[in-house]
């Protein structure tokens, strides 16, 4: 019975957190909270997956959630009205006011998955789109073109009117509550896990390890890149359509070099190569911001300064190669046990 | 039919030349040495086997099937093993995880299964598993198994080395100076455990060593190379005494 401890609990937890959220136990504020820290979860262990176990180094996670996002947030405030109510595609003024009740009955949830798993596809496709020119070559290269990349996907936005050009969209339905998204975080972590403790996985890890035994140890290298780096796309364009229904609005400018850089912190705070740092980096950077929120400015001179302290004196993050047991695999928990003796 | 056929191989580096003409053969169950003074090309020619550079020129067949020109990876799986004269393990992960790498091409599920560990999946990794731990059991290192591979001593990470060469199930087996920087009782429990494995697992070996005591004691078969190219092949005691293997080695007067 002990192997279904976990995902009871989890699923208890889902339960206590929708009934907590419908009888309105939270307040709002601490339900975007809660949201934020389960969306940053999501980015974090996904761009961990490509900067920590892959050891490239990828600057443009916005970049993979602005897609994500936008085609969310498209999905939900013009197609599907268009099909509901015949609503234009592309809107020439305001958005007819009934444009949201559709998100309104309790359908919408289970739509909403769906509409997530096209934007995480969309997101995996412009990750294929960077991945196979950028691992053709090695070493540094694949930080300039995703920083390339954020940036053009920023621009390509701020320049198609018919998306609301550097306005961006408006009117999105608030579906984003925090029992999806801690579902979703649930979801990023374990499959995450799950990829790198399998064989595709641990190619990943050979590669940062060594490329050219890697290779000789019969890892087609090429391959596992880019199956790494669409699946890290993927959790990044999930994480940008939950985001874009939590703001209820979204603009290229909410995805510049500056969200990928908070990624970045996240991942670094938390630790390389470990989901359970993901975990708590993502939390930890969260909260702080909030609890640093009287600071006001002074808060951008707190945070930095204990990451450049974070550096000096535990250079490995919060919690960098190691896991929680309850995040490791049933087979290597023995394992982790002996090897960290 | 030999395993392994190399004909005219040449590879520049730029404008020099580092294989030159370079000819072999290798019957299935030999061992055979690769010597030659320092700087003599035989790294680039194992290089060249094992895929990491493209020759220039020349044609290698494995089993009859030409591999020349083919990717790293693909070459490995077709079943060449191969170990390194600097270490390279990967060496931030345990003993186990280094031999599973290598059985990539061998554990066969999708990335749905990975994903959603599926039955296949457990079915696939417990084999893996269970193969692995017989690789570590042959070369007697099993109890390092969830040891991170740094933190083995020296002659236990080559040994981890020639596991993880094993576990490609490979027709044949390149060793680059297996016993380099080992002491002289390691050095020759190491020589017991190439023939051993030789033996045991139906291995064709390919090796490259400096030590003479080794490359004579083992290997069935000589084939000596300076300036990268061939200078003369031949049982351990025609090598021996052959002139132009001496000159090169030791020089001309002495040949004199």
């Amino acid at each position: 019975m002990k192997k279904y401890h976990l995902p009871l609990g989890l699923i208890g937890l889902f339960i206590v957190l929708t009934g907590a959220s419908s009888l309105d136990l939270f307040s709002d504020y601490i339900q975007t909270v809660l949201i934020y820290m389960g969306i940053n979860v999501i980015l974090t262990v996904s761009l961990n997956l490509v900067n920590g176990y892959m050891g490239e180094f990828s600057v443009g996670h916005a970049g993979f959630m602005a897609i994500g996002a936008y085609i969310t947030a498209i999905i939900t405030t013009r197609v599907i009205p268009h099909f509901v109510f015949g609503a234009p595609l592309i809107p020439t003024g305001l958005y007819p006011p009934e444009v949201g009740t559709w998100a309104e009955g309790p359908v919408v949830h289970l739509v909403f998955p769906v509409i997530l798993l096209i934007g995480g596809l969309g997101a995996a496709l412009a990750g294929l789109l960077v991945a196979v020119p950028s691992f053709k070559i090695r070493g540094d290269y694949l930080a300039i073109i995703t920083l390339a990349f954020n940036y053009i996907v920023k621009s390509a936005f701020e320049n198609t009117q018919a998306l609301g050009g550097s306005r961006g969209l408006t009117s999105i339905p608030r579906i984003t509550t925090v029992p999806w998204v801690f579902f979703w975080a649930a979801v990023s972590l374990w499959a995450i896990r799950n990829f790198i403790y399998s064989s595709y996985g641990r190619g990943v890890l050979a590669i940062r390890e060594d490329e050219i035994a890697a290779q000789l140890m019969t890892v087609n290298t090429r391959r596992s890149k880019i199956l790494a780096f669409c699946t890290s796309s993927f959790f990044a364009g999930i994480g940008g359509g939950l985001l874009a229904h939590l703001l209820l609005y979204i603009n290229p400018s909410t995805f510049s070099i500056f969200k990928s850089t908070e990624v970045l912190v996240m991942v670094y705070l938390g630790g390389m190569s470990s989901v359970s740092g993901s975990l708590l980096g993502a939390i930890a950077y969260t909260g702080l911001v909030e609890v640093l929120r009287p600071l006001d400015l002074w808060k951008w001179v707190l945070i930095p300064l204990l990451l450049i302290f974070l550096m000096l004196f535990r250079r490995e993050g919060i919690y960098g190669g190691r896991e929680f047991k309850f995040l490791l695999p049933k087979e290597e928990v023995r394992a982790y046990a002996a090897a960290s003796d | 039919m030999p395993l392994l056929q190399i004909e005219n191989l040449t590879h520049f580096f730029g404008g020099l030349r580092a294989v030159s003409n370079f000819e072999a053969q290798i019957e299935k169950g030999e061992i055979v040495g690769l010597i030659g003074p320092n700087g003599a090309g035989k790294t680039t020619i194992f290089n060249l086997i094992c895929g990491l550079y493209r020759p220039t020129e020349g044609k290698i067949t494995l089993n009859g099937a030409n591999i020349a020109g083919l990717p790293a990876h693909e070459v490995a799986s077709t079943g060449v093993g191969r170990t390194f004269q600097n270490l390279r393990l990967f060496r931030n992960l345990t003993v186990l995880h280094n031999i599973k790498i290598a059985q990539y091409s061998q554990i066969n599920y999708s990335l749905a299964d990975a994903f959603l560990r599926t039955k296949h999946y457990q079915e696939e990794e417990k084999k893996a598993e269970e193969r692995a731990y017989q690789l570590l059991d042959t070369l007697s290192i099993s109890h390092y198994a969830n040891q991170l591979a740094l933190n083995l001593p020296y002659g236990d990470q080559r040994r981890v080395e020639m596991a993880r060469a094993m576990a490609l199930k490979p027709k044949l087996l390149l060793l680059d100076e297996p016993t380099a920087g080992m002491s002289p009782a390691e050095m020759m429990r190491m020589a017991e455990l190439i023939e051993e494995i030789k033996e045991k697992f139906d291995l064709t070996i390919f090796l490259i060593e400096h030590r003479m005591r080794v490359v004579m004691g083992i290997c069935e078969r000589i084939v000596a190379i300076d300036f990268g190219a061939l200078i003369g092949q031949g049982t351990p005691d025609q090598i021996r005494n052959d002139p132009k293997v001496k000159k090169a080695y030791l020089g001309e007067e002495v040949v004199m």
